[in-house]
């Protein structure tokens, strides 16, 4: 039902014919991509193919995308564009009166199922189905019957299930169970209520739900959205008492210009920075920042755990969705983890303690918001083993989509703005924080400071292309002195799977691993702008990345002269006692729903 | 013991000799037969209780060379519990409504005094019409006993066919024969087998549609309640044409007894060498299991099915790739209906020129047909293809029941058509029925009458299909509850033309758009009854003048051009 | 008419389940050796054992059979045949095939609703019915038909539906 397509090589070529125009195309692409090959567009929604991350959601249950088959003297066909393949000597007819209709009425059909509340909606102008209800000329809903009506699912910190605007595309269920591999969606039950839920329609927040959000960066339509938090940040920001800091992680930048229809790849460091400041921040600081501790605090640990026969290899911790995904799925592996807190946590522990301290600010009064490219973020910040002297570390946290909205909301013309620098000292990063956004980006940063620090030697080249690729998962090794690291990199739960079960198997041995959940890493994360099924952005969203990088003058965590005083003036060793109290955390199984 | 060659075969088969003869309508020399109707209808009417009756009188009566026999469904649903008596020398009696209070009296008068009760006797005049070949031993043969359908050229077709018969010979024979699907799609099964065959595949699969879904039809029950062996054995056929070694019969659950029956079958097959390795010492092994359906209408659709067989929702795929490039589990499936099956074995043994000699010119062979509604002889008909649907409701069915006036027939149940009286004297075949507006679909017929407002009818089919619609595909899911709710308007008299028209509209989109036979055949009833009764939709609608502004043919006529 | 019953949200139970059902059904699990594709037959057995599919027992099966308990209840929602709520002492199914339909058993499972109180797929306040409607179940010669548990009522007419009822109910006493 869902296999990725075979390679193209050495395909026969057949002649076809589209809307009258003659062309030759390889067999077996579909009528959609031949269209698409002579720039006839046929609309489609159901339809997703995302072949850089092997997910092809073809279930062709949409019916958006019917063109007509000229079949010699019977009655045409109308077939689904997107799954039909063309045959020799095909003609297709993408603009009849009859296809036009059935596309029309499709979605027709479909609005007279769906509220009527695009107004309200948080997908409006980013709907799919509104777009195409735009684009297919649909002028009215003949049809006022029975809607679905369900309870909209609020239960989590992270994700709001609306199933009455549930258009059944099942892109999210093809995502949640064959790209990531959690399980927890499936069609439920048949016919007109029918829809896509978790089991026995529990609340997602009572389900093993990582909250990785690939689900509501598929979703056509509001059925999945993030829970909205910028009203919060809003208050906190009108509260006279408060003290309102601001950390936006590695990924925001290369992405938050898209929403300003900025080229995707645009890196908005100064800009955002800018625009963070005239919505009034009481200081925007850069979680690169807390980056560079987890880099001191993994690299640590890892030396640490070499050194001491301790349990290898040892896995990356930032991820909030992985970490879920292996506490529901692998509570047997939760040894291997660092217990490294993710970095925006961490920037929230050190503002609310050192940063208060040194400012005598009363802790109370600091109302931390990160600004995430996740949604499993909003939930981790409220785990209850990360809240300290009950105060939660990140008290807020938004999304990209989210802070592009409140940009808009206080009316800043962002492309319009100029450039400015985080504030001190909890802006400083390093190039090595900068590449966390990327998927083997944690552990090359971690490998750097690693690398020095066993050798005493300084690294000659700080770029390991070994660590970087398209590919979910890669594995290599690295030199150190005269050692090999083996290393095992993973992006997208479903590759993160392959690689526990190599690791619980005993069939792999690593040294250290880095996983993310997101297909590609952060700049994919699910509460990035929505990419609407083109993976080139997320692609030119990551060399962005690698730019801030090699526009740092550092390119290593431990060079980070902030990072160090903080660790001389505060936290004292790295890994060490104080540090850990602080900056460490600890996981637990999960039942497995 | 097991059977190893055709020799063994026809050893079984001396010693059983009896049984042929009973096929051929008589008893041997000095035993009477009673044959009792033990299918779902008839042991719901009490025929157990019957057959304890005859059992108990017989033993009392202390009555020699009497043997009562427990055999599938007769066909006379109509008047179960049906009896079947054989007298030697004299032709079967066939009696309904047999009670254990009647019991005495048929023994008393006709098996001592040799006078047939004609109170209880069914008149059918209708056999000379009925020609059985899926059901020929549907009624004769006691289900349960192997030795039974051995004894009637059982497994001599398996047989022929792995010892002497190439694959490619078999499938050209099947071709030939112009077999086609059952089911109601109409395929031709030995293309479909062929290009099984032809597909690259380290394994292959062979499937028994045995989900008979359609609300009216039982003809696959009876069969595989009278006769299991006969679909057991074409399925290896097919298997060592096609080259699977596996088949999977995929049976509705609410079939208890059917289930039952094949399980015995398939044990009993087993224990004799007929599946397994080795089958009569050729090196073809074929082995069969069962899969449950778990109430889904939609499964009848062969993707369906398989996803259901593998486990899963029973949601349709979009084809290609077939069943037959790419089906259970990925591997090349053929899927064939019971009622195709069964008409296998004879055309191995019989050849298929035998079999194209029946029937019209693009639909060969005989169609079992499940008549019910108002009726009077409710029950199964096997007759030739290109039989008028006049010859099946009046001869065969005995006419309407109390006298009422015949006004349409259903066929193909929720994805057929209705068929008004102009068209009954149609010779039934599968390209007939499509041109007037229905389809063959899996072979039930309800008679409707006068009383019937066709209107009502098309909502019960559209609620049918709305119901079981997977929920899949966007006019499937939404068209037919769309489709219901205008109709349920109409029928409570709030409709308008509007509605009417836009009704229409949504039938064409529905049938057009959906993904998988279910959706694109819902809107059939309420296409058909459309057409040919529209007057009783209009009735429906409360505004006179809107309907003298309402041109029925002209309406009619645009639409087909659109269409 | 004959849907899957409506989705509600998870269920609490008043009492445990069995113990010995869920062995039986771990027995019935192991015997089987390769569960690929055998969901549905393991659903089967399962409501065999238990009389319906409640939570647990469907997240026993996942479990068991490795696979996520979305997908288990996916398929459980998908049929109409699995249940997800415990049934009355006595099923009361009334066959909704076409040839029943035209010899009125639309009426007859109304009447049955107001006597029993209760909507189709619902149980009786006292415990003692189940009201169901079913798919055609190929008897039409007998149409309309009543099955009660696993007897056969044929040819119903809406003046035996008390009989019926009846019957059943002092047996449930």
């Amino acid at each position: 039902m869902l296999e990725p397509k075979e390679a193209d090589d050495h395909k026969e070529i057949i002649p076809i014919k589209i809307n009258d125009q003659n062309i030759t195309v390889p067999v077996g692409i579909t009528i959609l991509e031949a269209a698409h090959q002579i720039g006839i567009r046929i609309p489609t929604l159901c339809h997703l193919d995302l072949h850089d991350i092997k997910m092809v959601n073809k279930t062709s249950s949409c019916r958006v995308c019917m063109v007509e088959l000229s079949k010699g003297n019977n009655r045409n066909d109308l077939v689904p564009a997107c799954v039909t393949p063309v045959t020799r000597d095909m003609e297709i007819r993408t603009d009849t009166l009859r296809a036009i209709r059935a596309r029309r009425m499709a979605v027709e059909l479909l609005l007279s199922n769906h509220p009527n509340e695009c107004f309200t909606c948080p997908k409006n102008l980013e709907c799919e189905l509104q777009a195409l209800a735009a684009e297919l000329g649909v002028r009215q809903i003949r049809w006022e019957g029975e809607r679905m009506d369900y309870p909209k699912d609020v239960s989590s910190d992270a994700i709001v299930k609306d199933a009455n605007k549930c258009i059944y595309c099942r892109r999210c269920e093809t995502m949640c169970n064959e790209v990531q591999t959690c399980g927890i969606l499936s069609g439920i039950g048949r016919g007109f209520d029918s829809f896509v839920g978790p089991a026995f329609n529990i609340p997602m927040a009572e389900s093993s739900c990582t909250y990785c959000g690939q689900c509501v960066q598929v979703c056509p339509t509001a059925a999945l959205t993030e829970v909205n938090h910028t009203d919060k940040v809003w208050e906190a920001l009108n509260d006279p008492d408060k003290h309102v800091v601001v950390q936006t992680a590695p990924a925001i930048r290369a992405a938050l210009g898209e929403l300003f229809n900025m080229e995707a790849g645009t890196l908005v460091t100064g800009k955002m920075v800018t625009a963070l400041k005239r919505m009034d921040f009481d200081a925007v600081f850069d979680t690169n920042f807390g980056a560079d501790i987890t880099v001191m605090e993994e690299a640590t640990e890892l030396i640490y755990r070499m050194n001491n026969e301790k349990r290898l290899p040892m896995l990356t911790s930032c991820c909030p969705a992985w970490v879920k995904f292996i506490e529901h799925q692998f509570p047997e592996l939760l040894d291997v983890p660092s217990t490294c807190k993710s970095p925006h946590i961490m920037f929230g522990t050190i503002a609310k303690t050192y940063y208060a301290e040194k400012n005598e600010i009363d802790p109370d009064n600091i109302v931390v918001v990160s600004v995430m490219p996740c949604i499993a973020k909003k939930a981790e910040a409220k785990r209850p083993e990360l809240t300290k002297d009950e105060h939660n570390n990140v008290d807020i946290v938004i999304t990209t989509r989210e802070l592009g909205a409140m940009i808009k909301e206080a009316g800043i013309e962002f492309a319009e703005l100029p450039e400015s620098d985080f504030d001190s000292p909890m802006g400083m990063a390093s190039g090595a924080a900068a590449i966390f956004g990327n998927t083997g980006g944690v552990i090359e940063a971690v490998i750097r400071t690693a690398c020095e620090w066993i050798t005493g030697d300084p690294l000659d080249n700080v770029e390991f292309d070994q660590l970087r690729g398209a590919n979910g998962l890669r594995k290599a090794a690295i030199k150190v002195g005269n050692k090999e690291l083996r290393i095992g990199i993973a992006s997208g739960l479903g590759n993160a799977r392959q690689l526990l079960e190599q690791i619980r198997d005993g069939k792999e041995d690593y040294d250290a691993i880095e996983i993310m959940a997101c297909p590609g890493g952060c700049v994919a994360g699910g509460g990035q702008p929505y990419h609407h099924g083109n993976y080139e952005i997320v692609r030119k969203r990551q060399e962005a990345i690698y730019q801030e990088d090699k526009n740092k003058q550092l390119r290593k965590a431990h060079e980070n002269i902030e990072v160090l005083k903080l660790y001389k003036e505060y936290l004292g060793e790295p890994y060490g006692e104080f540090a850990q109290d602080l900056l460490h955390t600890h996981f637990e199984e999960r039942e497995r729903i | 013991m097991k059977i190893c060659s055709l020799d063994d075969l026809s050893k079984i088969r001396n010693d059983r000799r009896s049984l042929n003869s009973r096929i051929n309508g008589r008893s041997i020399e000095d035993r009477i037969e009673i044959l009792v109707g033990l299918a779902t209808c008839g042991i719901s009417s009490g025929a157990k209780e019957t057959q304890l009756a005859f059992e108990n009188e017989i033993k009392e009566k202390n009555f020699k060379n009497i043997s009562v026999i427990p055999v599938g469904c007769i066909g006379n649903c109509y008047s179960e519990p049906t009896v079947q008596i054989n007298v030697p020398g004299q032709s079967p009696v066939i009696y309904g409504r047999v009670h254990v209070q009647d019991v005495p009296e048929i023994i008393e008068k006709h098996i001592r005094d040799g006078i047939p009760v004609d109170r209880l006797a069914l008149t059918n005049p209708v056999d000379n019409k009925q020609m059985r070949i899926a059901l020929r031993h549907c009624g004769l043969i006691n289900p349960e006993d192997i030795f039974e359908y051995l004894a009637c050229d059982g497994y001599e077709a398996l047989g022929c066919a792995v010892t002497q018969m190439s694959p490619e010979f078999i499938i050209d024979e099947v071709k030939k024969s112009g077999l086609r699907g059952r089911g109601g799609g109409g395929f031709p099964t030995g293309v479909k087998w062929e290009i099984t065959r032809a597909q690259p595949g380290e394994r292959k699969y062979i499937i028994c549609n045995a989900d008979e879904g359609d609300p009216g039809a039982f003809m696959d029950r009876s069969i595989l309640e009278g006769d299991p062996h006969c679909v057991l054995e074409a399925m290896a056929i097919g298997g060592y044409a096609l080259g699977a070694d596996q088949g999977i019969i995929y049976i509705r659950a609410e079939y208890p007894l059917a289930v039952s029956r094949l399980n015995t079958a398939i044990s009993q097959a087993r224990k004799l060498g007929l599946l397994g390795p080795n089958i009569f010492g050729s090196n073809f092994n074929f082995d069969i299991r069962i899969k449950y359906g778990a109430g889904a209408f939609v499964c009848g659709e062969e993707t369906a099915l398989i996803n259901s067989c593998e486990g899963k929702r029973g949601e349709p795929n979009f084809k290609p790739p077939y069943p037959a490039q790419k089906g259970y589990w990925g591997y090349p499936t053929c899927v064939n209906n019971v009622e195709t099956f069964a008409n296998i074995a004879p055309i191995i043994t019989k050849g298929s020129s035998w079999f194209a000699s029946i029937g019209t010119e693009k639909s060969k062979g005989t169609k079992v047909f499940a008549l019910a509604g108002k009726i009077n002889n409710v029950g199964l008909a096997e007759v030739p293809m290109g039989i008028t649907l006049r010859e099946l409701i009046y001869e065969i069915g005995g006419g309407i029941r109390d006298g009422h006036k015949f006004k349409a027939i259903q066929t193909g149940g929720p994805s057929g058509g209705v068929i008004s009286e102009e068209y009954l004297d149609t010779p039934i075949d599968y390209d007939n029925l499509i041109e007037i507006g229905s389809m063959m679909g899996s072979g039930g017929m309800i008679v409707m009458d006068e009383t019937d407002n066709m209107v009502n009818i098309a909502k019960f089919y559209l609620e049918f299909s709305m119901d079981e619609s997977c929920g899949r595909c966007t006019p499937c899911r939404i068209g037919t509850k769309r489709m219901y709710e205008i109709i349920n308007k109409i029928t409570s008299g709030k409709g308008t033309m509007a509605d009417l028209n836009s009704l229409k509209q949504l039938t064409y989109m529905v049938r057009d758009s959906s993904l998988c036979g279910l959706g694109q055949s819902a809107p059939n009833p309420v296409i058909s009854t459309m057409k040919h009764f529209m007057s009783e939709y209009l009735a429906f609608i409360p505004d006179p003048r809107a309907k003298l502004k309402f041109n029925v043919n002209k309406h009619s006529r645009k639409s087909k051009k659109a269409d | 008419m004959t849907k899957p019953q409506a989705i509600k949200a998870a269920e609490d139970r008043d009492q445990p389940l069995p113990e010995e059902y869920f062995d039986e059904l771990e027995k019935f699990i192991i015997d089987m050796g390769d569960t690929q594709g055998a969901l549905i037959e393991i659903l089967h057995k399962a409501q065999c054992i238990f009389g319906y599919l409640p939570r647990d027992v469907q997240l026993f099966i996942a479990r068991k059979l490795g696979i996520p308990a979305a997908e288990v209840f996916g398929v459980v929602s998908f049929y109409s045949y699995f249940t997800t709520e415990p049934r009355g002492r006595h099923t009361i199914s009334v066959c909704m095939g076409t040839a029943c339909f035209v010899r009125g058993s639309d009426q007859i499972i109304e009447r049955f609703k107001e006597k029993l109180n209760i909507e189709s797929n619902q149980i009786t306040e006292d415990g003692n019915f189940t009201l169901k409607d079913v798919r055609c179940i190929g008897a039409c010669g007998l149409s309309p038909i009543v099955m009660v548990d696993n007897k056969v009522y044929p040819r119903v007419e809406e003046e035996n539906l008390d009989n019926i009822i009846k019957t059943y109910s002092s047996e449930g006493l």
